[in-house]
């Protein structure tokens, strides 16, 4: 008899699909504090063990607590809270007007607010984000005009993409966010070159790249990471683990491995896991990385843990493929109400003022959706010219364009 | 004026490129230290710095993405990828962002890189080393797309592709890297010293993009080629003693289809040439444009000559390569029709 049995192919499941109890047994919770804080100078080796572990400062009882604590003032955090609060008011207008039919699609954030929010002012002015579909905190923190992601997602007459990438694929290079493809993947190892040229030109910015769990499959989150690895660019590299790709479980695209962030560890860089719905966690590890990245000590990989509280985008339906209750029983709470416990407790807010921001942050999201539906809808209003389709494919239209442009009647 | 190879020319583009702009920085497999499997980036690291032109790991989206990355920040990245049949892992980057950048931003960011590939048959290459990828590129809207025929083509088209602010697909016949090559692959090979086109400047020109030139002036038929097929349509012309005008394109995309429909209006008769694959090849495009219109100036129906419509082989390269035999059979053709 052979010693060997037949071969079998593993396929991974989740714990737990619809019509179960959710459990996150799995998840391993350090207690907040815990993790140390190394200086930015460590050597990769010498931090293994924070690709596996997770970096938290807010504790239950929603103190600031441990290494990474302390680098934001009242107010500072403060501001942090309005601008989670106006990303899930925005989310909560948007998801509405697509079910309006005022647009063809939306992608929401809840969740997963801190992440964004937090990570844009761990940048300066000038650095360049490569963001995916699920960072307009990163806009929102930086002041720009709510009114213009609306005329983005309208596909209207002020469009700034001018109507022709989907919704919610915004571009600004005045706010350091590269436009938004839409594709998977891509952008990351496009954010390694931004920062090799930065590098290059003995600049002083760096570039960040964002990507999913799930996209961290793709062959360019590896040539992102060579790249980087080799270079030693000053890029901080994100990887938003919010738990699912569509309906595909995290372990689909990790496998074998403990943790996303481990995978910087084979290209030697430093790679950190942190609770992304810590608003406080967020800005620290991101502070830090970027700090890495200005002493020209090369790339940081984090790893933001965090839950996908809604669906993937406005096509999707996640009671197909989770238990409804599943956000519910996530681990780490949720971004806005932990860092309002913790202002609370320091005594620089209160559940009242809280209310009362809510009530002022959705009648201003109001105030910019009516002006920007004043500019027209996807089927409604003010839209952008035909002509539009055919200008900006190349710098100087070319003769075969024209053409087509003029039979289209244009 | 310097007597110069496909090779020297392409290297004096970039050469001339580096030092008039600071900007342009040069990268690929290979390509730094060593100066490429073709050597045509050969000294430049050494004449302007390990951060200007450099070896990149063996990784083609990665060097197309970062190159990406690096005309967002300003730069303008002019890479190579070693082969144009190793370009596959970078199609995504070149069709779904580099093409796109301008057009899905409204301008806002813009990607003026360029991508150098040696392509095309006649090296004993076989199915790795051999491909003309070209019609994957043209059917790529935001694209341009550029084969050269000779070195002084190669040089001032590079210029030209170098400063242009949307990205360019340069593709350059390997087999016409050290002399212009017609096809018979039995005789010696001639030198570019000896062709006047191996003359070439030893400063900066540019070519415009999209502008065709006639290499033979003729009345009877036009033969529409570019790159290596040049040389072979223009050997099949004086074989056959066939009157044909020959035009090559240079520039794909943007193509100057002004030349074409002018010469095809005189002639009446029309021959397409590429090496690589029939069906749905660049050629294809070709007779449609000149079907809508010459329809009623032709006298004939369109022949097209290309390589067979499967992988391109190893010791059967004679008889895939459509070489001037062919290709005077189907001037003969165009002729009898």
């Amino acid at each position: 008899m052979d010693e060997f049995s037949r071969l079998s192919l593993h396929i991974p499941e989740p714990a737990v699909r619809p019509g179960d109890q959710p459990d996150f047994s799995n998840v391993k919770i350090p207690k907040a504090g815990s993790v140390p804080r190394p200086e930015v100078d460590v050597e990769p080796e010498a931090i293994r063990d924070l690709a596996y572990s997770i970096i938290r400062v807010l504790n239950r009882e929603g103190e600031a607590v441990g290494p990474w604590a302390g680098l934001l003032s009242d107010g500072e955090l403060l501001t942090g809270l309005r601008h989670m609060m106006m990303l899930r008011a925005f989310d909560a207008r948007m998801l509405m007007a697509q079910r309006q039919g005022k647009t063809s699609f939306y992608m929401q954030h809840l969740g997963e607010e801190a992440v964004s929010c937090a990570f844009r002012k761990a940048l300066r002015k000038g650095d360049m984000n490569f963001p995916t579909y699920r960072q307009a905190g990163l806009l929102i923190a930086d002041d720009y005009p709510m009114v213009e992601m609306m005329n983005q997602i309208f596909s209207n007459e002020r469009d700034p993409c001018h109507g022709r990438q989907l919704p919610v694929m915004y571009t600004s290079k005045e706010h350091g966010f590269f436009t938004i493809s839409g594709n998977l993947a891509t952008q990351y190892v496009q954010a390694v070159g931004w920062a090799m040229a930065s590098a290059i030109k003995n600049d002083t910015r760096i570039a960040a790249g964002w990507i999913g769990d799930g996209s961290t499959a793709e062959s360019d989150f590896h040539s992102a990471l060579v790249f980087a690895s080799t270079y030693k660019a000053p890029v901080i590299l994100n990887i938003v683990n919010n738990q699912w790709a569509i309906s595909t479980f995290q372990g689909i695209a990790r496998g074998g491995s403990g943790t996303f962030a481990a995978r910087g560890l084979g290209f030697g860089i430093p790679a950190l896991r942190v609770d992304g719905n810590d608003y406080l966690a967020v800005y620290a590890v991101a502070r830090w990385a970027a700090e890495r990245a200005r002493r020209n000590l090369g790339p940081t990989l984090i790893e933001y843990v965090t839950y996908r509280v809604g669906a993937h985008s406005t096509s999707d339906d996640p009671s197909a493929y989770r238990p409804k209750m599943e956000s519910e029983a996530w681990p780490l709470g949720d971004p806005v109400l932990r860092l309002k416990k913790h202002l609370i407790l320091r005594g620089v807010w209160s559940e009242e003022r809280h209310a009362q921001a809510e009530a002022e942050i959705m009648d201003g999201v109001i105030q910019a959706q009516k002006e920007a539906e004043s500019h027209g809808t996807l089927h409604a209003g003010g839209r952008p010219s035909v002509r539009d389709i055919f200008e900006g494919v190349y710098a100087e239209m070319p003769p075969h364009i024209r053409r087509q442009r003029q039979k289209a009647g244009y | 004026m310097a007597r110069m190879t496909m090779i020297e020319a392409v290297r004096s583009a970039m050469d001339v490129s580096m030092g008039r702009d600071e900007n342009v920085v040069v990268f690929g497999e290979d390509v730094g230290y060593f100066g490429g499997v073709f050597r045509c980036t050969q000294g430049l690291q050494a004449k302007y710095g390990k951060t200007r032109c450099f070896d990149a790991p063996i990784s083609e989206s990665g060097i197309v993405g970062t190159a990406i990355g690096m005309a967002a920040y300003g730069l303008k990245p002019c890479v190579e990828i070693q082969f144009a049949d190793y370009m596959y892992p970078a199609y995504d980057q070149l069709t779904q962002e580099a093409a796109r950048i301008r057009y899905r931003s409204n301008g806002d960011f813009t990607c003026p890189i360029v991508v150098r590939m040696p392509t095309g048959g006649g090296i004993f290459g076989g199915q790795t080393h051999s491909q003309s990828p070209e019609a994957l590129f043209t059917h790529v809207c935001g694209l341009k797309v550029i084969v050269p025929s000779n070195p002084y083509d190669a040089k001032g088209l590079l210029i030209s592709a170098i400063e242009d602010s949307d990205p360019v697909m340069f593709l350059e016949p390997k087999r016409l890297y050290n002399g212009p090559f017609d096809g018979h692959h039995e005789r010696p090979v001639t030198p570019w010293s000896k062709h006047e086109l191996g003359d070439v400047p030893e400063g900066h020109y540019s070519i415009p993009i999209g502008k065709a030139e006639i290499r033979r002036k003729g009345s009877a038929v036009t033969v529409i080629a570019y790159g290596t097929m040049v040389h072979v349509a223009l050997a099949a012309a004086e074989e056959t003693g066939i009157d044909a005008e020959v035009i090559d394109l240079r520039s794909l995309l943007p193509l100057d289809l002004e030349t074409i429909v002018q010469s095809v209006t005189k002639t009446g008769r029309c021959v397409v040439v590429h090496e690589a694959t029939l069906t749905s090849g660049f050629g294809g495009e070709l007779v449609a444009l000149v079907q809508e219109h010459c329809f009623y100036h032709l006298e004939a129906p369109v022949v097209r000559v290309t390589g067979w419509d499967t992988p391109y082989p190893h010791a059967q390269e004679w008889d895939y390569f459509p070489g001037p035999a062919r290709v005077g059979r189907a001037l003969t053709e165009a002729m009898e029709a």
